[in-house]
């Protein structure tokens, strides 16, 4: 018989090591150990959850990894060391690492659903949160409305390489590519499609992601209770452009949101108006010229370049 | 000697049409020899290993640091394409058919596969399809990742010929795999020596059995897929195309339907692997026969009711993410029971410590945290976050080299003695594996943090936000030290096959048939086939031997002809 004397020493350096891993998780840089969170309740509750099943899995981790050490070390061939042991199994034991096992995967599977509401429906607005129009009137099977129905809809064109966002509640028919702009405290609904291939529209800090299927209409939703600058990118491998196909949401205090709706909506226009004010340059020209088509054509294929309407509101017709 | 000697009759074997095998290369080309089969597989598998992990390699030095100039967007997607399909198709299936394929044979006590024409088809196969994919490096390589997700490889986005070529390489690998699968599972059944029931049957026979009818269930879902990709591309059908009333979630869906199991593919002879090397090592039996096998089996049948685990981001009723969810928990018990068993066989042994017993408890150790860190992901809010990121490169990379790559160097040290005849340099392997041990986890411990501070996997650049550059940086110093710990290995076989010690039939003292013939063995196996009484039959010859001669038996095997 010998005792464990190879291990002994080792003993207080695994204690120690797994007490400083516990005391210094939740110390450590938030995006070390586990994902991005802080505006957003659906990221946080996301964050919370990730930790959960991270410190279950360091623990089944620390014990299945010093066994295996464990075992090694003390059970290694000695001259004059103890014969193996023909150990066959055992039965009870074996029954009760199984039961052991799937008791945990239940209590994880339990856990998730007590989190899925707070991560997957949105709530409502904040009371300093901007006058949104009468929430969205869209049928879905998938996410809640918010409660109260103030909420910012706002739809996501993924397209190969940028994002067009679509102020669904504005009366200007206001767009934006690349940045989103959004108030702060003020649930904002995402209905995410693609035009093309399939993206995946990622903003860490503001939730988790969200896929674009062409053919089909996805949600997600953020309420950022912080003003400031989000980065995000496209998840989902969608070509040369990929890498670079970012993008980035700006949550600004309400007047500042409005005053740059109220902008971008006289940007818009007169950008539009100058483009009207060419074609109607051009058409004159060619009318002078003898020509008599090239605008209809223009128009058609114009139309043929814009998204097509998101999939759900034909759905919902 | 003495009078006394009683001359038996010796049973003769009468063979008709035969013909002497024909020496030098055209003997390997034209072989149905099992053996020389499996080290051609072997050989072509490493070759592919070299090529994807240079692939690698590639990628890691563009991703060193942050917006980084020294690839393209598009040579970085023909990289990751690349690197994917070669890994899955060309070296690490390959390698484990290599094994399977030298191995079961003589594992069960047979002269040969079941059909040994069959079995030059199916590698032949395998190397056509991987010559007619690297073409594809001189026109267009395929640059849509090997998930090659519709509409992306549809010719509209990718009118190119590198997409083909993927399809023209699923198919004929997808022919090989499926046919050698069939030719396993014939073998199995038929050919098992006298005694050898389904409860005396070798766990990496097991393994190789499961994987085998996996192979046949997963296999014609993405046969099928590649063809309507092909005509998607090609004659103007929509399967694929939203537009003409087709679906990208249902490549999806068929993708991952072979996807998922082929995880499993690729891990189940891993296991098996270890199952044979740990107790030989720890001189103890397996812990959990009967667990062991029926844990296998379990994995295999809940591998097929998982795959939309990987479609958790796409817009998909929650119910259908809470059922999915659910299953690929499930999978982890089964898992877990393995791993537990594993530690209890080593648990009270004598552990002789060589090469492949590294590999080994390195891969048992290095799987839990691809198996927890799978657990963390099936968690489908959680998934969210963390799909499509550095994580899950992390966690493929956990299970896949962690996983089975460690469980193929455990193989290669433990069975290349009964290939070649000779031992690898004890010294160098252990090199080889601490090198490739610290190397791995420099290389993919840290992705996990990459993927959690925002970076998504397969960009060719990324922004310098956070610590994401050192996170990178180390990645890439880890990738390159690991990448010269599989040159030591590399290194070791090739010196070792003409310099390696002479292995003698049993170098190991191995539990199971493959070791009471020669080293290499003779073309038909086995002179005569001992009867099988236990799980451990070269045990029982061994007892057997101390018992009739009085002392410990070394090398028990058949003598030399």
């Amino acid at each position: 018989m010998y005792k464990s004397a190879a291990l002994l020493p080792l003993r207080p350096i695994l204690l120690v090591g797994l007490a400083a891993l516990l005391v210094l998780a939740p110390e450590a840089s938030a995006d070390l150990i586990s994902p991005e969170s802080g505006p957003s309740k659906n990221a946080n509750d996301i964050d919370t959850l990730f930790k959960i099943t991270l410190y279950i899995g360091i623990v089944i981790f620390l014990l299945v990894e010093t066994t295996l050490i464990y075992s090694l070390i003390k059970f290694r061939a000695r001259r004059q060391g103890a014969e193996a042991a023909q150990i066959r199994g055992n039965t009870p034991l074996e029954i009760s690492w199984t039961i052991g096992a799937a008791l945990i995967l239940v209590m994880l599977a339990t856990v998730t659903f007590v989190y899925l509401p707070g991560i997957k429906d949105p709530p409502a607005s904040k009371a300093s949160a901007i006058e949104a129009a009468e929430g969205s009137d869209y049928a879905t099977i998938n996410q809640k409305e918010p409660p109260g129905g103030n909420a910012l809809e706002i739809s996501v064109n993924a397209q190969q390489y940028i994002w067009r966002y679509d102020y669904e509640d504005s009366k200007d028919q206001l767009f934006s590519f690349h940045t989103l702009y959004a108030p702060v405290n003020t649930t904002v609904t995402l209905k995410i499609y693609s035009s093309d291939v399939v993206h995946s529209w990622w903003v860490p800090k503001l939730g988790g992601k969200a896929d674009a299927v062409p053919g089909h209409t996805n949600e997600t939703w953020f309420r950022a209770d912080e003003e400031g600058t989000y980065e995000g990118t496209c998840a989902e491998l969608c070509g040369e452009g990929h890498a670079d196909m970012r993008t980035r949401v700006v949550v600004l205090p309400a007047d500042e949101y409005e005053a740059w709706a109220e902008q971008q909506a006289s940007d818009i226009k007169e950008a539009q108006d100058g483009l009207a004010e060419q074609r109607e340059e051009r058409e004159a020209a060619d009318e002078d010229a003898g020509e008599v088509t090239p605008a209809q054509e223009k128009k058609t294929h114009k139309e043929e370049k814009n998204p097509p309407p998101p999939p759900g509101e034909e759905e919902g017709g | 000697m003495e009078a006394t000697t009683v001359t038996r009759p010796r049973p003769e074997i009468i063979m008709r049409g035969y013909r002497e095998a024909p020496k030098g290369w055209l003997g390997w080309l034209s072989t149905t020899d099992h053996k020389r089969i499996g080290i051609m597989y072997f050989a072509a598998a490493l070759v592919f290993f070299v090529v994807g992990g240079a692939e690698a390699l590639l990628m890691r030095l563009q991703l060193a640091q942050s917006e980084s100039t020294l690839i393209d967007a598009q040579t970085y997607n023909g990289l990751v394409t690349m690197h994917g399909t070669t890994m899955v198709f060309l070296f690490v299936i390959p390698i484990l058919a290599g094994f399977a394929n030298y191995m079961v044979p003589l594992m069960i006590g047979a002269r040969d596969m079941a059909f040994p024409r069959l079995n030059a088809l199916s590698f032949w196969l395998l190397v056509t399809g991987g010559i007619v994919f690297y073409t594809s490096l001189f026109f267009e390589p395929p640059t849509a990742g090997w998930t090659m997700y519709a509409p992306l490889s549809d010719n509209a986005y990718l009118p190119d010929g590198g997409v083909d070529a993927w399809i023209l390489l699923i198919h004929l690998t997808g022919a090989s795999t499926l046919i050698g699968a069939i030719n396993l599972i014939a073998t199995i059944h038929n050919m098992r020596t006298r005694g050898m029931g389904w409860g005396r049957m070798p766990l990496f026979v097991w393994t190789v059995l499961v994987f085998s009818y996996l192979i046949v269930l997963a296999y014609p879902a993405i046969a099928a897929a590649v063809t309507m990709l092909l005509t998607d591309r090609h004659f103007d059908t929509a399967f694929f195309d939203p537009i003409g009333g087709g679906d990208p979630m249902l490549w999806q869906h068929l993708f991952w339907f072979f996807g998922h199991p082929e995880v499993y593919i690729m891990i189940l002879p891993a296991f098996g692997i270890i199952s044979e090397v740990l107790p030989v090592f720890a001189r103890k039996p397996i812990f959990g026969y009967k667990a062991v096998a029926a844990s296998t089996v379990a994995i295999a049948f809940l591998s097929m009711l998982v795959w939309a685990h990987h479609m958790f981001a796409t817009p998909t009723a929650t119910v259908v993410l809470g059922f999915f969810m659910i299953s690929s928990m499930v999978i982890a018990v089964p898992t877990g029971i393995k791993i537990f068993n594993w530690i209890a066989t080593l648990w009270r042994g004598s552990i002789v410590f060589k090469t492949p017993l590294y590999f080994a408890a390195g891969m048992v150790g290095l799987f839990t945290i691809g198996g927890i860190t799978g657990v963390q992901l099936a968690v489908f809010p959680a998934d969210w976050q963390l799909h499509d990121t550095y994580f899950v490169v992390a966690h493929l990379h956990y299970v896949l080299f962690g996983g089975s790559v460690f469980g193929i160097f455990a193989g290669i040290y433990y069975w290349f003695p009964k290939m070649s005849g000779r031992m690898l340099g004890e010294g160098l392997g252990k090199v080889s594996f601490w090198l490739m041990f610290v190397g791995f986890n420099l290389t993919f411990l840290i992705q996990h943090s990459a993927g959690m501070s925002g970076m998504p996997r397969r960009v060719y650049q990324y922004p310098d936000t956070g610590d994401l550059e050192l996170y990178n940086l180390l990645s890439t110093i880890g990738s390159f030290v690991l990448g010269i710990g599989v040159v030591v290995t590399l290194v070791n076989i090739v010196r070792s096959v003409r310099n390696g010690k002479l292995a003698g039939n049993d170098p190991w003292q191995g539990n199971t048939l493959e070791w009471f013939t020669q080293s290499p063995p003779p073309p038909n196996n086995f002179d005569a086939i001992p009867a099988v009484r236990s799980v451990e039959p070269m045990k029982d010859i061994r007892r057997e031997v101390a018992e009739g001669t009085g002392q410990q038996a070394g090398s028990v095997a058949q003598p030399v002809a």
